[in-house]
Parts: C-alpha cells; structure tokens; sequence
C-alpha cells in the first residue's frame, strides 16, 4: 500500500479515537451529574454504543496499518457488530424494568411525570394497542386513573394523545 | 493514541465504579456495571494493540456477550422473580 494512504489512514484513526476518548469521557461524568435513572441511561446508552464505534473503527483502520491482518478485523468488526445489538438492548431492557418496577421519571423541576408507581408499571405493560393508551403526562388523559387497571375501556378517550 | 485512549477508558472506569456504589437505585447500580463491562470490552481492546498483541481481541469478545446476558439475566430475575419464565403470565395485565 502507497506510504501516503498508510499516513492518511493514521491520521484518520488518530481523530477517530479522539472523538471516541471524547464520547467515554462525557458518558462518565454525565453518569455522575445526571439527576435521575432515566436521564443516566441515556448518557450511558449513547455513549456506550457511540465511543464503541468510533474507538473499534479507529483501531480497523490501525490494523490496515499496522498488521495487514483480516482475522483482527473480522474480530474486531464482531466486536462492533454485537455491541451495536446488545447495548441499545441492554439499555432497553433497563428503562422498561425500571418503570415495571414503579421508578417515575421527573421532569427538569424534579416534578414526576407520570402521577403514581402503578401509573408507571401500567405504562411499561402497555406495549400493544390492545392494552389501550396510557397517558404520559397528567391532564392528557384525565379520566385514565379511574380505570380498574386494565385501560380498554378508555380507547374511545385517548384519540387526542 | 491507544495510550490516551486507554487513559480515558480508565478514568471513565473510576466515574461508572462511582456511580455503582453510589446509585439510589438498584436500576443506577445496574446500568454503571453495564457501562463498566463496555468500557472494560474496549479497554481490553485497546489494551492488546497498545502491546502489540491484538490476541486480545478473543477475550473482548467473548466479554461483551457474557456482559450482555449478566445483565439481561439480571434484569430478568428483577423483573419476574424467576429465570426460567418465558412470557407476561396473563394475570399480570
């Protein structure tokens, strides 16, 4: 390979590592200062998968560089492969856990957003419309607590959410 | 540059052990032992081309998948008390 591709390939790596560095370091501390679960699974979330994809192409483009060898880049594009599968659903399976078991999210005044614990594992039952809409913030669907769990009867009130 | 990304793998790695034993929540607890068995797939990655042993690539590897069930498995005993329930029992709805 011409020695200016080798050059361009680095230097290309070299800002793709960067901006993977850049990524891990703001999931750490938004770990940390973020208020609540929902907010931190987001900072975790994105950018486990985000620093993953940049760090893993950064060290492919290392290894056209340095070892010219196919099995490291199939290994590695493994790597990425599974990690693209597994984190979104990892942080997927997290957020619904936590609001089957009752954790409700808060909006930026530290007021929850959904009105009570069962309101909130209501919420993460209700996957398919045959479970009816549950409403997700209070005053869009007032009449939905009088409901005796099973939320059917309130489709014909729900049309405007 | 795998010596500076390796040293930003490791303090990321000190925040997210932070917030495992700090977290309010099991779910906060949770989701930092997730992230930190991320970190921990990249940093044996970049670990093995900063020595020029890139073997370790197997090892990350088979790390995130395990990663990935620890935590689904986890999840799953939280969610229904039992490993081995395969769907919503009816009465749950």
């Amino acid at each position: 390979m011409p020695e200016f591709v080798l050059i361009l390939f680095t230097v290309v790596a070299w800002v793709l590592m960067l901006i993977g560095c850049v990524f891990v370091i703001a999931g750490g501390v938004g770990l940390i200062r973020l208020p609540d679960l929902y907010t931190r699974l987001h900072a975790a979330g994105v950018t486990d998968t985000g620093s993953t994809i940049f760090m893993l192409l950064a060290m492919l483009l290392m290894t056209v560089v340095e070892y010219q060898n196919p099995w490291i880049a199939g290994k590695l594009l493994l790597i990425l492969f599974f990690t693209l599968f597994t984190t979104p659903t990892a942080s997927h399976a997290l957020a619904k856990t936590a609001l089957l078991s009752g954790l409700v999210p808060v909006d930026e005044n530290g007021k929850p957003i959904i009105e009570s614990p069962e309101m909130a594992s209501k919420l993460a039952l209700s996957r398919a419309p045959e479970h009816g809409e549950v409403a997700i913030a209070p005053g869009v669907n007032d009449g939905l607590q009088k409901s005796d769990g099973r939320g059917n009867e309130n489709n014909d009130k729900s049309e405007g959410s | 540059m795998f010596v500076a990304a390796a040293l930003a793998l490791l303090a990321t790695m000190i925040l997210t052990i932070a917030r495992a034993l700090l977290g309010p929540t099991l779910y906060d607890r949770l989701l930092a032992v997730n992230s930190f068995g991320t970190k921990i797939v990249l940093f044996i990655a970049v670990f093995g081309f900063l020595t020029g042993r890139p073997e370790f690539l197997d090892i990350a590897l088979v790390y995130s998948l395990i990663n990935f069930i620890g935590t689904v498995a986890v999840l799953k005993f939280y969610e229904y008390d039992d490993l081995g329930s395969g769907a919503y029992q009816e009465d749950d709805f």
